[in-house]
């Protein structure tokens, strides 16, 4: 049975059953809405977490790049005449085109100089989404135009469960695939010894470039989404609190693990949802919850777990 | 043609002399042990030709080809492997797939194959899986295939280190004291692999702190004392050279 559960391709059947079950369990339109929320961040998580938890590099920025495949709906339709379904890919092309550029220099940083740089690269690209408000509404953001598909309109909350359902789906499938290929075994390779991955013929700042390209690009796919489900965007898409959110996500849900990514979306959309029960002190239980997490958890939900059941057989 | 050679490398720290003229070569499927007493300047040379220190004159040689001060991933391009004193496992991936990462050199690595599983990315894995099962039986770690490296026993993860250097397909095998940490019995185990690596053409050069396996093992012994070429010889002719019986082997045998 672990065996079975140790498969890579596990997370992908399991995610499969879970999109394919919720609709029948959950058949309220508030429900499938939160489903999206919680499908559309689990990508941007599953791209950082083969930066982070597979290449083992952090980056404070990724909303940055989340925010570009936001903006590139909003602004592409609304002032470029580029259709959604153009405009989506676009953005996350010029996601990773930036990643590409920006990585190199700052790839060469190591553990809190590079969480640093990172970090200013969010700022940066929040700032200019911000201030470019000829284009981009300002800090008050921009209506999204709805996503046309040959005549037919995404709008309804099952139209976008099975569109980022499916998506999500595709993006995990695609990081196992990554993660058994000679990527991303260079990829872990450089996380647990880059000396010893140098000595293998390993171009150790390629692999690193390639992590920070590939989650950019997940990151950008996810901001789209998010943007034409809520039909709006602000600068906050790209802030500085998102990007700690992807990390958080992240490193609760288990770095280094596909299904930690969904775990951690998952927890991190449903539990201010819970704890609005408390009122007042819905943030400090928030706060208090993630801090027992990390104490009980230390390596995140899922690779923690799998661990107990592991030693108790 | 030798495999490896250093030809008249120095090197200095500070004003130190830490490594002196030092000339040596290294033939297809010979064993090379580099001895000496503590500072003597065994694993500055050992760096020098593992392409982590600049030597300030001289040059290193693999193959024919001067690879001087070449970067490590591109000294592995040119034919040389090595392993770590202090191990440098991948201890979060399998021993199977520790093996697999030293194929990188041999794999094509074009990730849109991979990336939608097309079926030459998954012949290439199963390629990939299949060499790095014949290397683990070659160290006699194929039963750990699929276990966790950071749950294998320290004299399995010595030769877990070879075992991934070979998959490189390397000309010419570095071993920074391959028997260091281990208990008398994986000495032996680790003794008859690199009996086994250089028997398969490969050219061996180890740093190693344990004279009974440098006796045993070595073609030709190395000797450096205070960064200079103190002797050079077999076994037998080392052990019998007085100067190295004064400076070194008088306080071990």
């Amino acid at each position: 049975m672990h065996n079975v559960l140790r498969h890579p391709y596990a997370v992908v059947l399991l995610l499969v059953a879970i999109v394919m079950a919720l609709p029948l369990l959950v058949p309220s339109t508030f429900h499938l809405r939160i489903a999206v929320l919680i499908f559309i961040f689990a990508l941007a998580v599953i791209g950082l977490n083969l930066l982070m938890g597979f290449a083992g590099q952090v980056s404070l920025g990724h909303a940055g790049f989340f925010g570009i495949g936001a903006y590139a709906v909003a602004v592409g339709p609304t002032h470029l005449g580029v259709p959604s379904w153009a405009a989506l890919p676009a953005g996350a092309a010029i996601a990773g085109l930036l990643a590409f550029l920006v990585g190199r220099p700052i790839l060469r940083l190591r553990g809190h100089y590079l969480a640093v740089a990172t970090l200013g690269l969010g700022i940066l690209i929040a700032m200019v989404f911000t201030n470019e408000a000829r284009l981009t509404g300002g800090p008050d953001g921009m209506p999204v135009p709805r996503l046309e598909l040959f005549g037919w309109r995404a709008r309804t909350p099952i139209a976008w469960y099975w569109i980022s359902g499916v998506t999500l789906i595709i993006g995990a499938l695609i990081a196992v695939n990554l993660i058994e290929s000679p990527t991303g075994r260079a990829f872990r390779a450089i996380h647990d010894s880059d000396t010893a991955a140098r000595t293998l013929g390993i171009d150790v700042a390629r692999y690193k470039l390639v992590a920070f390209v590939l989650s950019a690009v997940y990151a950008a796919v996810a901001g789209a989404y998010l943007a034409l489900f809520d039909a709006l965007v602000t600068p906050a898409t790209a802030g500085f609190l998102r990007s700690i959110e992807f990390v958080t996500m992240a490193v609760i849900g288990g770095l280094g693990s596909i299904l930690g990514g969904v775990v951690g979306a998952a927890v991190l959309v449903l539990l201010p949802q819970v704890l609005t029960a408390f009122h007042d002190y819905e943030h400090i239980m928030l706060g208090l919850l993630m801090m027992l997490f990390m104490i009980f958890l230390p390596e995140g939900i899922v690779p923690s777990l799998a661990r107990l059941t592991r030693r108790r057989t | 043609m030798s495999t490896l050679t250093t030809e008249h490398v120095t090197i200095t720290f500070g004003g130190v002399t830490a490594v002196a003229d030092v000339s040596l070569r290294a033939e297809p499927g010979e064993i090379l042990a580099i001895i000496g007493p503590n500072g003597a300047g065994k694993t500055t040379l050992f760096n020098i030709i593992a392409g982590i220190y600049r030597p300030a004159r001289g040059r290193i040689t693999l193959a024919g080809e001067d690879v001087t001060s070449l970067a490590p991933h591109l000294l592995a391009r040119r034919g040389l492997s090595r392993t770590f004193q202090n191990l440098q496992i991948f201890f979060r991936m399998t021993a199977a797939e520790n093996v697999m990462v030293g194929r990188h050199l041999h794999e094509a690595r074009g990730l849109l194959p991979h990336l939608f599983a097309l079926p030459a990315a998954l012949r290439q894995n199963r390629a990939t899986r299949r060499k790095a099962e014949e290397l683990l039986d070659f160290v006699g770690l194929a039963s750990f295939a699929d276990q966790d490296a950071g749950t294998m026993p320290y004299g399995a993860l010595k030769r877990l280190e070879i075992a991934r250097a070979l998959a490189a397909e390397p000309k010419a095998l570095l071993l920074d004291e391959p028997a260091a940490g281990c208990n008398p019995v994986e000495t032996r185990e680790v003794d008859g692999v690199i009996r086994k690596v250089a028997a398969s053409g490969v050219t061996v050069v180890l740093v190693e702190h344990d004279m009974r396996l440098v006796m045993r093992i070595s073609d030709r012994i190395l000797v450096l004392d205070q960064g200079r070429m103190l002797a050079e010889g077999s076994a037998a002719e080392v052990r019998a050279n007085p100067e190295v019986v004064k400076v070194y082997l008088g306080a071990h045998a």
